[in-house]
This record gives C-alpha cells, structure tokens and sequence, in this order.
C-alpha cells in the first residue's frame, strides 16, 4: 500500500475510535504534543499507561480476593486507574471505572468482581485498538511518509 | 497605595524569582509539579516543556517540600540551584494531600509567594473554595490542557509586566478583592513577613465582611468557570 492509502487508513482508523468513545480528544491534545523534539512522546505516555494499568488491575485483583475485602482500598486503585485513563483519553476505560467506583461505595463485592471484568474487557480493547494504531504509523514512516494530524 | 498583582510580583523575597532576565533572554519560568501518578507526571512534564518551562517532577509533597528545602531540617538545604517559579500539585495523592502541601508552602515565610496551582480530577466545590481561600492561585480540572499551562505562564509571567489589564477575567477579580480590602500588609510586604498561620485576606481584613462577600463572588465566577470547562 503506498502511503497516501496508508495515512488515510489511519486518519479513518483514528475517527472511528474517537466516534465509538474508545478514545476521546484528550488522547487527540496528546498526539499534539508530540512533535521533532519528542517524537516517541505519545508511544512513550501510553506505555507507561499500560504498564501502569496492569498493575493496577493485578492490584485491584488481589484486594477483592481478601478474606475481608477493603473496598476503600479497591477505590483507591480504581480512582488511580480512572485517572490515568482520563489522562490519556481512554474514554470507555475511564466511564467503566467510574461505574466501578460506586460499587465500591455500596461495598458490593459482586458488583466490584462484575465490574472488574467489564474493566478488563475496556482496558484490552483500548490496548489493541491503540496498539494497531501505533502499528500503523509505523508503516507509514517505513514506507517513507510522516504520520498525519487528526483534526 | 494600590495593591494590584504587579506589586505583589516586584516586592517578592529574594530568594524567590519569578523572571529570570539574564542577557541570554531567556525566560523560563521553572515549574514544580507534584503527582503521585506516573502518567500524569509525564503528560504535565510535556505539557509544560512545549510550552518552554523548566520543569521538575516529584511525586508526592514529600518530596515537593524536600526539594523546596522545607523538610523540617534548617534554612533551605539546597535547591539544585533552580529556583521554583510555580508550583503545580495533584490534590489527591496518599501521604499528604495538593491541599496540606498548599498550606505547608503558604505556612512557610520562605515559601509563601511562590504561586501554586491546584489540580483534580474531581469537580467538587468545597474542595475548591478550600484550596483558593488557603491562598492557591488556581484549580485545574484534569486532564490538564495545554490551555490552561498557556493561561497559567501568561499569567505568572505578565505578573512582571506594567500593563495588568489583559489579566484574565477571573483572576482580575480577586485581584480586585485584594484592592478592596484595607490590609495591605497581609500580601504585599517586601519583606518576609513572621509566619502567619493564614495567608487568606478574609482573616487578615478588619472589613471582613465586605471582602467575604467580593471574594466569594470571585470564587462564584471562578466556579462557574470550571463548572464550564469540558
């Protein structure tokens, strides 16, 4: 595929995830900021994100599996989790975090497990969706071409 | 004597530069941010480099005030050299909260001028006015946008500047609430003042009442500002 088929796959392939509220503009500000002097900026935030993510899920994991479950701490992590996602546009990942956070104030041990896979399912599927996004930039500077700015 | 923020910016204690105006030109304002989350640290660092600011990043008030030379050891135990024109802290971070670190840095005659800006995710009124009234400059609903670094260097860096008139809308205002109350010393000292245990006008005011109500007016429309923000 030439270039020019390759940005305009992206251009299209970045939309959709904005329309579907995968991702929303704060993720857009993000690749903004990335320019000559820091090109791998957003490659590098959003692996520390996932990086992050993981670990506070293991975390979070780990604190429903107690005997005697701490929800405040639960909501700790999730506050963290939803943050970070807010942070670097995770929109979807953000709103299930959000719904997360009032089962831990209800202290509902089946809510927070129910809603810990919906988290999971989030966090995975804004994981590879950006990563084939990244996936496809790189194409385009293989093949020669600069990655194209979404509107 | 007329107290606007141009004053406040000239008579600050030696130690504390807010423009750096060496032959080189360069004006870089050195921010301090303080989160205790990796990614946002990293997204403000950015933020703030794009925008030409020297930027430090700790994460948590700890170490903010460690860096700051107010541990609790004497006298400043030593910046790296740089000195810190703006701080910005997350409110929420265990240990101490953006809101005890305001208060140790506002409770601190060393460290009371240096601006410090306020960030949240969380839109929660009480926690806002608590932090304004405790002497923040600003709150900044998160994510931060590049906009708000923008306003906020103009806003530090005009602060040297004669002309105070394009000075945004909410932060004339409470300028102005500080114009109106009759206590100048409160703010204004080119002195290090003895350590107050409030750096907040409404105390310092004998005509309190009058200046509760402009400020909160002030903080009315500064709510509605962030109330606004998407």
């Amino acid at each position: 595929m030439e270039v020019g088929q390759l940005q305009r796959r992206l251009v299209d392939y970045t939309k959709s995830l904005l329309t579907e509220g995968i991702l929303d503009d704060q993720f857009s500000q993000l690749q903004k900021l990335q320019d000559e002097s820091d090109p791998g900026f957003l490659v590098e935030v959003v692996s520390l994100f996932f990086e992050d993510s993981e670990k506070l899920l293991n975390d979070i994991t780990g604190a429903l599996d107690q005997q005697s479950v701490d929800f405040k701490t639960v909501d700790g992590y999730v506050h963290q989790l939803k943050g970070s996602s807010a942070s670097v546009g995770a929109l979807r990942l953000k709103n299930a975090c959000v719904a997360f956070r009032s089962f831990c104030e209800e202290q509902s041990l089946e809510g927070c497990l129910r809603s810990l896979q919906e988290v999971k399912q989030e966090y995975y599927n804004v994981k590879n969706k950006v990563e084939t996004l990244f996936k496809m930039e790189k194409q385009i500077v293989a093949a020669g071409g600069s990655v194209p700015k979404t509107e | 004597m007329a107290i606007t923020g141009q004053v406040l910016r000239r008579n600050l204690p030696e130690n504390v530069e807010v423009f750096d105006d060496s032959p080189s030109g360069s004006l870089e304002l050195h921010v301090l941010a303080v989160d205790d989350s990796v990614v946002d640290r990293m997204v403000i660092e950015r933020l703030l480099k794009i925008s030409s600011c020297k930027v430090t990043t700790v994460e948590s008030g700890t170490r903010a005030l460690q860096y700051l030379g107010l541990d609790g050891e004497k006298g400043p135990v030593g910046f790296d050299g740089l000195k810190v024109n703006l701080i910005m802290t997350d409110y929420s971070m265990p240990g101490m909260t953006g809101y005890e670190l305001l208060k140790k840095i506002k409770g601190s005659s060393v460290l009371r001028e240096i601006p410090v800006v306020i960030m949240s995710s969380e839109n929660v009124l009480a926690r806002i006015d608590r932090c304004l009234e405790e002497g923040a400059e600003e709150f900044l609903l998160k994510p931060v946008k590049l906009s708000d670094v923008r306003r906020l260097k103009d806003f530090i860096t005009r602060g040297e500047g004669k002309d105070s008139g394009e000075r945004s809308n909410h932060k004339r205002k409470r300028e102005d609430d500080y114009a109106s109350s009759s206590s100048p010393s409160s703010l204004t000292s080119p002195s290090p003042s003895p350590p107050s245990s409030s750096s907040s006008v409404l105390s310092a005011s004998p005509s309190s009442s009058s200046a509760s109500s402009s400020s909160s007016s002030a903080r009315m429309s500064k709510r509605a500002k962030l109330r606004n923000k998407d």
